[in-house]
């Protein structure tokens, strides 16, 4: 008896996790069917069997060009999260194994800074970047991307660290490791699935970023939120254009984030469990 | 063997001089029909101009209205060309931030520019934008469904006739709304046709002294018209309905009459994409007799930052953007239809034009009927036909489209909105400086 209710509990869970699932993959979907229709069929109201016809990513290649906006997302996304480590790693470590007297208040100040609306310091941020020739460079960029998502990536590996036992680092340094060797060899090790799904997650941030990329870039540094920021029309039809852009702008992360999809998962749910 | 290797050594050393010396200019632009035509017709430009190369950035309204707004008041120096409408280009002339277009060329041609247009992108006689293309408001109707209802559309009708017309054609069984109009909340939406509107009820945004009218009978007329209008005739959810959605409606047939941007005439009338294109009659905005129509006037310009490093060459692009050699252009590649419509006074006489745009009449008469410079009936101190050219005015109008938006939702009365409006606009304008 138990065993059905146990059995009968596990197929109402697994149904509810694959509406769950579908709900909030299907926006995606939705878009990817849009980009498969003409612009008359994607505006005729709803419709999950589109034509197939692949005018709307011809139409998208020939107008803008992608590979330059999506070499730009690349180059911005793994650039930032890489810098983005190097500062948070040895920041993280500090506030994890060597806490100070204020060190809770600078983790809470750090994320106060994601609290304030970006559009408020445009116009400095803007400045600051004029003054300093950095106004569509991707160096520039890739610098803002990464103190943008540096709040996130310093608290997530702040609470990754904290779960590895301080014993292992100290019995490390009684071994006689330096302290470059102890994060290099010891600390960065053991906080790998941490590391490895801030990473991914930063790189997801990074990706979709759509305030900064758009207004800091004008044609050298656009990655793809200005491609598809491109194909919105004042004046005409665009639904399938638009979403011919957006399914192929999101489809290597997409990829990407299918493929690391277990390192992810491991690496968000790291010692969620003791 | 000696020689050959010269000759190529002089080639390279020249087209390396030449890339040097090669200048390029960033256009910021939208993404409309036309736009995109000009881009993928720039080999002309770079053929008869080999020393200028050109960088495209094509962006959402919105977001290019904000990033060249941005980019212009801290000299940014990112654009040397920007695509900007008839409501910037009188407030940014005045602040200094456009550079006058005096070296357009000996055969330019000014004077062949469209008066009414000319006179909006001028400030004290001075040209600071050339139009690209230009655009008034007028009524689209289904010529089928008019015969139908047993009525004849004229030329110029006023909005009784339009409601009479709109009573007749609809027929919500069959899916035919008799009147689709602009309800989404925007400045540019739907206040730039209530705006329009409420010049031929005699209504104004202000009075002489900058005092909002919206307390005023006028506008109650107006508002009260419109919304009994549509919930009569119009679409469900009408509140939501911007250009493209009230052309979707259009094209497929179940709008008896549209009164929008007379640009869409063209998409109406494409039967590659409009079930009814060879149903749809044309005629002007309505009126009620008080001398106004309620059509507006707007004109996607090419203008020049004034921080611009590059101004010679970004001169030459617009001179060459906006000129009568460039609807040549395009119509030997794409038909005269697609030459971009309502900037120039010889497109209309051109008679391969008339008869490939059976609405050109229509537009020039439309664009003629609107008088930016003395848009309403009663006298006021600002110019603009659908918008205020104030800076202040793209906030106001927006908060004063979302309460028009709910009043037509029926969230609303239209007393409340029109009282919250006129609370709104003192607020704004007292803080702003003009009433004191």
């Amino acid at each position: 008896m138990a065993r059905a209710v146990s059995t009968r509990h596990k197929t109402i869970a697994t149904a509810a996790a694959w509406i769950v699932a579908l709900l909030v993959f299907f926006p995606i979907l939705y878009t990817i069917i849009t980009s498969f229709k003409s612009e008359q069929e994607a505006i005729q109201g709803f419709n999950l069997f589109p034509s197939g016809t692949t005018e709307s990513y011809i139409a998208v290649e020939a107008q803008n060009g992608y590979f330059k906006f999506f070499l730009n997302s690349v180059f911005l996304a793994v650039g930032s999260t890489i810098l983005a480590l190097l500062v948070a790693i040895p920041a993280a470590w500090s506030m994890a194994f060597s806490p100070g007297k204020w060190t809770k208040d600078i983790l809470m100040w750090m994320l106060s800074t994601k609290m304030m609306p970006a559009v408020a310091v445009l116009f400095p941020i803007y400045l600051i970047f004029r003054d300093t020739g950095l106004l569509d460079s991707r160096i520039g960029l890739m610098i803002m991307l990464m103190l943008i998502n540096l709040p996130i990536v310093v608290w997530m590996l702040y609470t990754y660290f904290r779960e590895i036992p301080g014993e292992i680092l100290e019995a490390a340094r009684m071994d006689g490791a330096s302290l470059w060797k102890e994060i290099v060899y010891v600390l960065t090790p053991m906080a790998v699935p941490g590391i490895a799904s801030t990473m991914l997650l930063n790189i997801i941030l990074a990706w979709n970023e759509a305030f900064w990329t758009i207004r800091l870039t004008t044609t050298e540094a656009a990655p793809l939120t200005a491609f598809i920021s491109s194909f919105s029309s004042p004046q005409g039809l665009f639904w399938a254009k638009l979403s011919a852009a957006s399914t192929l702008a999101i489809a290597p992360i997409l990829i990407m984030g299918w493929f690391s999809q277990k390192q992810l998962v491991r690496g968000l749910t790291f010692g969620a469990v003791k | 063997m000696k020689l050959r290797t010269l000759t190529l050594g002089l080639l390279s050393a020249s087209t390396l001089a030449f890339a040097a010396h090669a200048e390029s200019i960033t256009i910021a632009t939208v993404n409309n029909g036309d736009m995109v035509r000009m881009q993928k017709l720039t080999d002309d430009f770079t053929a008869k101009n080999p020393d200028i190369q050109l960088q495209w950035v094509t962006l959402e309204e919105n977001v290019l209205r904000e990033r060249v707004t941005t980019d212009i008041a801290t000299k940014g120096g990112q654009y040397d060309v920007m695509t900007i409408g008839t409501y910037e280009v009188p407030i940014w002339a005045k602040q200094s931030w456009l550079l006058p277009l005096d070296k357009l060329g000996d055969d330019y041609d000014v004077k062949d520019i469209i008066p009414a247009i000319a006179g909006g992108l001028s400030v004290d006689g001075t040209l600071y934008a050339a139009p690209f293309y230009g655009e008034s408001s007028f009524v689209m109707y289904r010529k089928d469904l008019m015969e139908k209802a047993g009525l004849t559309m004229p030329d110029a009708p006023t909005w009784d006739f339009i409601k009479q017309a709109a009573d007749k054609m609809t027929d919500r069984a069959n899916g035919v709304n008799g009147v689709c109009l602009r309800g989404k909340a925007g400045w540019g939406e739907n206040m730039a046709f209530l705006t329009a509107m409420s010049n031929s009820f005699g209504a104004r945004w202000f009075d002489e002294n900058w005092k909002p009218q919206f307390d005023q009978p006028e506008w109650k007329n107006t508002l009260q018209f419109y919304v009994d209008l549509m919930k009569a005739n119009g679409p469900e959810g009408a509140s939501s309905n911007g250009f493209n959605e009230n052309l979707a409606l259009f094209q497929q047939g179940k709008c008896g009459m549209w009164i929008d941007a007379t640009v869409a005439a063209s998409f109406v009338s494409d039967p590659k994409n409009s079930t009814v294109a060879d149903k749809v009659g044309y005629a002007l905005a309505p009126d009620n007799g008080l001398g106004k129509r309620g059509n507006w006037l707007w004109a996607w310009s090419l203008a020049i930052p004034a921080g611009t490093q590059k101004a010679d060459s970004a001169q030459k692009f617009v001179s060459w953007a906006t000129s009568k050699a460039y609807a040549e252009l395009v119509a030997s590649k794409e038909g005269w239809a697609n030459v971009p419509p309502g900037t120039r006074s010889s497109l209309y006489a051109n008679p391969e034009y008339q008869k490939a745009a059976p609405f050109a009449k229509m537009t020039l008469d439309s664009i003629n009927a609107a008088d930016p410079t003395h848009p309403t009936v009663k006298p006021v101190p600002y110019v603009g036909v659908q918008f205020v050219a104030i800076p202040e005015f793209q906030g106001l109008g927006t908060t004063v489209g979302q309460l028009f938006s709910a009043a037509l939702a029926g969230q609303t009365s239209v007393d409340d909105a029109l009282k919250q409006a006129q609370d709104a606009a003192t607020a704004t304008m007292t803080e702003g400086g003009y009433i004191q």
